[in-house]
């Protein structure tokens, strides 16, 4: 038991989720190594927002287990944002605060110290995302795109959390923007040795970001593994998501 | 293994030597402030500062910071300092941090506070400005709208002006009335007690007919729908273009006037009369029913002293304002949502004005009316 407790971030076992009569996850397990990057894939409203935010605790699970750095996970308590960091799909900024307040946010609900070490902090997560000194007065609504999800990731890493979840990093951004985001992510995860949990769409990021992806087919995990081993799947959704037309064309612009 | 952080400090002559153990993160990190505001004296005295990391069990980026800011407090003016054993998985850690608030921000000067008072007092002359303008502009493009829909009459969007009349008014009816009832109660009371000093308890019912029928009635009714329909219209307006609803249909080749404004705003010119019908009855319901059972006054008699003490103009004067109150409170509450910007707190902040103005503005119309009334005796 000490073994997992030690190899795993998250372990989820048969992890069941539904609204009304609808199944959304049925019997799904999954095993997030530590200091790994995992991607997952899956159809558009196939429930993998749904499970990120089950193992977040935002949605009720009708059944299954859930451990988060060997601890099973029960409700979201104060302790929360020492235990993850999350990056929303839309930033999910506080408007009414600037950027520096956004970031000291967690650092001043959970911690007491100085305003001045609070604000070196938030200056240094800033920077630590792409960010500048100058840009720490701005609103959110004063942000583009891609600043809203740097701040966005610079917040959810202020606790130095040892998790990190990703709802569509790069969805929203141009390639290039995808890009460094894409290399900071990495950058932080083996600077920081952060365990990273992504739902993504995007096909470069799984290629050269992701140690290994998983695929969410008809409510469970039908394949899981590095890039590679995925493109030699032979679950007909996972050859479908991975050999369709727009796959094959990026696939073969990258070789 | 430690528990608490360390900071063992060694001077030996003119050279430093720091030892932190145990966790630096940022749940001790209390602790960690502590420690190296103790050592600070010392390393302002010392030429060479070596930080010693080997017996770190534990580094997230705030303890690095911490390290980072002694270090580099000890490296000012000629002195030097330097991390040594340093573990391969912190090395990545502290080097990122060696990098960040390198660039002092230039301290924004306070503003002298008089100058700054000045300055938000002319600020708020100019948006009076842009206040009227908004309206003016939104006047003149119901206007317009109005006039599109004289020359084509299927360009009404009847559905929506359906719609937005069953909920602004069929909807409003019960609480409407139910507090029009209740005003009417208290006034009818207020009258009964004080009249009947003077034995002129019968004067209540003129009271009660005059003030309703002319003024409280559409007053309270128009306060009313201010607060449960213009907020609800400047809400919905400015989540509209919160989510670009708006542009969308700009870019559609329709006016959002003709769409969205204009049947909102003429579902409120009718049914704001209505509404204010409906509620002066109430009242003088509400009147008559404090007369029998407080007044000792029976419904015949109320009734009498009623057709006695009214006449048609009091009940004209009253309605004839519905329809202007309403113009006002629909013009506002949709320019403050089309004035929304990207914030949810925007969307607050314009739906707590609409309402405000919208309230102040009928209640000067109010005033208005009563000069107007007066001086062609009415």
């Amino acid at each position: 038991m000490d073994v997992s407790q030690d190899q795993f971030a998250i372990r989820v076992r048969d992890l069941v989720v539904g609204f009304g009569r609808q199944t959304v996850l049925d019997h799904l397990s999954l095993d997030v190594r530590r200091g790994e990057i995992l991607g997952l894939v899956g159809a558009s409203g196939g429930g993998k927002s749904v499970l990120m935010r089950t193992i977040i605790g935002l949605i009720p699970r009708q059944g299954g287990t859930i451990e988060v750095m060997g601890q099973p996970t029960g409700g979201h308590g104060r302790g929360a944002a020492t235990t993850w960091g999350i990056l929303f799909q839309q930033g999910a900024l506080f408007s009414s605060l600037t950027v520096r307040q956004n970031v000291q946010f967690p650092l001043r609900e959970n911690l007491v110290l100085s305003q001045e070490l609070m604000d070196e902090i938030a200056i240094a997560k800033l920077e630590m995302v792409g960010l500048r000194a100058q840009d720490a007065d701005k609103y959110p609504a004063e942000l583009s795109g891609g600043m809203t999800k740097r701040v966005a990731l610079a917040r959810a890493l202020a606790l130095d959390p040892p998790i990190l979840f990703l709802d569509e990093p790069t969805s929203g951004l141009d390639p290039i923007a995808a890009g460094d985001f894409d290399v900071l992510i990495k950058t932080l995860q083996k600077t920081l040795g952060l365990t990273v949990f992504m739902v993504t769409h995007d096909l470069a990021s799984l290629t050269t970001v992701c140690d290994r992806v998983a695929a969410l087919a008809d409510g469970k995990i039908v394949a899981i593994g590095p890039m590679r081993e995925l493109l030699q799947s032979e679950h007909p959704w996972v050859r479908a998501y991975f050999h369709g037309k727009r796959s094959q064309m990026l696939q073969h612009e990258m070789r | 293994m430690n528990h608490e952080p360390l900071l063992l400090a060694t001077p030996s002559g003119d050279a430093l030597n720091l030892r932190p153990e145990g966790p630096w993160t940022a749940a001790n990190v209390v602790t960690l402030e502590t420690l190296s505001r103790s050592v600070g004296a010392d390393v302002d005295r010392s030429r060479v500062v070596t930080l010693d990391m080997s017996g770190v069990s534990a580094l997230d980026t705030l303890g690095a910071w911490v390290l980072e800011k002694l270090s580099r407090r000890a490296a000012t003016s000629g002195r030097s300092a330097e991390f040594v054993g340093v573990a391969d998985h912190f090395s990545g850690l502290l080097d990122e941090v060696r990098q960040v608030n390198r660039h002092t921000p230039v301290p924004v000067a306070a503003p002298n506070p008089v100058l700054a008072r000045l300055g938000d007092l002319g600020k708020a002359t100019a948006g009076a400005r842009e206040d009227i303008t908004a309206f003016l502009q939104m006047l003149g493009a119901l206007f317009m709208s109005v006039i599109g829909v004289l020359r084509r009459p299927r360009s009404l969007r009847l559905t929506s002006l359906i719609y937005q009349l069953y909920r602004i008014g069929w909807q409003a009816i019960p609480i409407v009335a139910l507090i029009t009832f209740l005003i009417g109660a208290i006034i009818a009371q207020q009258g009964f007690f004080h009249f009947r000093r003077f034995g002129a308890e019968s004067y209540t019912v003129d009271m009660v007919g005059i003030l309703v029928l002319r003024e409280l009635g559409v007053l309270i009714v128009a306060i009313m729908v201010a607060g449960r329909s213009g907020s609800a219209y400047t809400a919905e307006l400015g989540s509209m273009k919160m989510r670009e609803e708006i542009d969308a249909l700009s870019t559609m080749g329709l006016d959002p006037v003709d769409v969205l404004i204009l049947p909102r705003v003429a579902a409120l010119v009718i049914a704001l009369p209505i509404l204010t019908f409906i509620g002066s009855i109430a009242a003088l319901y509400g009147g008559g029913l404090v007369a029998q059972f407080y007044g000792d006054m029976g419904p015949a008699i109320y009734i009498a002293r009623l057709h006695e003490a009214i006449s048609v103009t009091h009940f004209e004067v009253g309605i004839l304002k519905a329809p202007f109150m309403a113009l006002v409170i629909g013009i506002v509450a949709c320019s403050e949502g089309l004035r929304v910007k990207g914030s949810a707190e925007s969307l607050g902040r314009q739906t707590t004005t609409s309402v405000v103005k919208s309230i102040f503005l009928v209640i000067v119309l109010d005033g208005l009316f009563a000069i107007f009334f007066a001086s062609i005796g009415m």
